[in-house]
């Protein structure tokens, strides 16, 4: 039984690793063409990300388009978690319900969604486009942490500081904000991250005009083999990681993923 | 002090606006592209006209959408079955060591479909691919390239869903009152068989769940099945993008995405009826 145990356990470990761990290998190749094991041994590639300037600009793109979409989109989930949580407005509710909502559907619908609104209205292409468009996307991931974080404050002390004769404003400063302020870090790092990685909806908004890391990885696929995308792979997997790692650390990761205290 | 009742819906003004304009507008300009007719300019027009539903009845677009519902299912299936006993193993580990593995899930659940994508056509390559360790160890002869194969497609699937299976799983099964276990082995039940009578049936409501959005999830895929497959093994998504980008057809491309809707939603609407519990 336990013997059987660890050999699942192994196999899952090397299913979900081990594809990882060969594009890193083949990251290090020296070579251009594909090769595993890889010949000999180099950063070559990792440099590449850094020195041809089309990648490069993908990168910055892709970094200032995550950035700008997960502050929006932590900016336009607070004033809705907080108020369907501290004065449980029905309004508020409806809202998040309905914030929450791009997220479940296929991504492909609201990209087109995206698509069929910004050519509308005639506003084609702009960095803008897609900002918006994933802090939309994307709004369900800080309205759930955000109204979790706030679930777990305890009105106890709302009530005494509030005893204690401090107005709305100070309550939600020295209160509120301290203890759900891990929690609204959470959901902007957890929309930094899936910004960074989104294809659909960044190819549909500006795919055209602004290039994404994911867009420009997808048309290189298309020309064919190129060890940077390797690299490239081994690079967001260490931000996902350490950005996650920074959230274990300052947030409680189990309960947000819905384990009990 | 009390704020006014006024000022608190001030408050929601700006978040009402973004929502609004970017998701309620551009989500009813789909349905309202979807009957639209086209204008001799290559446009399309405002009306109720439904013959891109009339062009999604032909049999090619059912048997996609068939085939998307098919494979979806197929892989919401394996998903758990490969997540499910990790995720019950997952729940009694150290508390330290579970962080590590919910960091790591993460991370790969977070990994773009692109990247999962071009690593898994590296793994089922001719130069760098599992087929040389067949031929090392002597099952094969010569290395051959697995892709493009409905095989390919289903093994990156999988790996897409997995991470999302073990979040969807792992708090059901964290929760999971221990008390139950303890009672069926004290009486005398394996723990084989403990699994199987009594943590398998008390999350049942959470495998449920956690299939109809592993189905989901899928249906959304749209970079495996082009990387890894032929055109045979298109998808929904995979057209509705086609369409749109390469065919610019906006109306078909709206009408395709609103049987893609429908289709998720019906999926979501049955199993939450019959599994008689909420996701």
């Amino acid at each position: 039984m336990r013997a059987l145990r660890s050999i699942y356990l192994a196999l899952f470990a090397l299913y979900l690793i081990g594809p990882i761990l060969v594009i890193a290998a083949v990251s290090f190749n020296a070579k251009k063409f594909l090769a595993f094991p890889p010949r000999g041994f180099s950063f070559r590639w990792y440099a590449e990300v850094f020195v041809a300037n089309d990648w490069f600009t993908a990168l910055k793109n892709s970094l200032f388009v995550a950035f700008a979409s997960a502050s929006l989109s932590v900016l336009i989930a607070l004033p809705v978690a907080y108020f369907a949580w501290r004065y449980g407005l029905r309004y508020a509710k409806a809202l998040l319900a309905l914030g929450v909502a791009p997220f479940i559907l296929p991504p492909v619908i609201m990209a087109l969604a995206f698509l069929l609104f910004f050519t509308g209205i005639g506003v084609n292409g702009l960095m803008i486009n897609v900002i918006i468009a994933h802090a939309i996307f994307l709004l369900a991931l800080p309205l759930v942490t955000i109204s979790l974080g706030l679930e777990s404050v305890d009105t106890a002390l709302i009530e005494a500081s509030q005893t204690m004769g401090a107005s709305n404003a100070v309550v939600f400063r020295t209160v509120i904000l301290p203890i759900a302020a891990p929690f609204a870090f959470a959901g902007f790092a957890f929309c930094f991250v899936l910004s960074l990685n989104e294809y659909i909806i960044a190819l549909m908004t500006v795919g055209f005009s602004v290039e994404t890391l994911p867009i420009k990885i997808f048309n290189a696929l298309r020309y064919g083999y190129t060890p940077v995308i390797a690299s490239i792979a081994v690079i967001f997997m260490v931000i996902n990681i350490v950005i996650f790692a920074l959230i274990a650390r300052f947030s409680n990761l189990a309960r947000i993923l819905g384990a009990m205290e | 002090m009390q704020t006014s009742a006024l000022s608190r819906y001030i408050g929601l003004i700006p978040s009402s606006v973004m929502i609004g304009a970017f998701f309620v507008i551009p989500f009813v300009l789909i349905l309202l592209t979807s009957v639209s007719t086209p204008t001799d300019d290559g446009g399309y027009a405002t009306s109720f006209d439904l013959q891109h539903f009339e062009r999604f009845l032909t049999w090619f677009y059912i048997e996609r959408a068939l085939f998307s519902a098919g494979l979806c299912a197929l892989i919401a299936v394996l998903s758990l079955l490969i997540a499910y006993p990790f995720t019950y193993f997952l729940t009694n580990f150290p508390p330290r060591t579970q962080t590590y593995w919910l960091i790591y899930i993460l991370a790969q659940l977070s990994l773009s479909e692109v990247l999962i994508a071009f690593s898994w056509q590296i793994l089922l390559s001719r130069t760098a691919g599992v087929a040389n360790i067949l031929v090392w160890i002597g099952v094969i002869e010569k290395s051959f390239a697995m892709t493009p194969s409905a095989g390919a497609v289903v093994a990156a699937l999988v790996y897409l869903t997995v991470p999302f299976s073990v979040l969807l799983l792992f708090p059901a099964l964290s929760r999971l009152d221990k008390s139950l276990i303890e009672a069926s082995r004290t009486l005398g039940a394996s723990p084989l068989r403990t699994f199987f009578t009594v943590v398998v049936p008390v999350t049942r409501p959470a495998i449920i769940s956690g299939g109809v959005t592993v189905f989901v999830l899928t249906l959304g895929a749209i970079i495996v099945p082009q990387v890894l497959g032929k055109p045979e093994h298109w998808t929904l998504s995979v057209l509705i993008t086609d369409q749109a980008i390469f065919n610019f057809n906006m109306p078909f491309a709206s009408a395709l995405a609103v049987v893609l809707l429908v289709l998720s939603a019906t999926v979501i609407w049955l199993v939450t009826k019959f599994s008689g519990k909420k996701a």
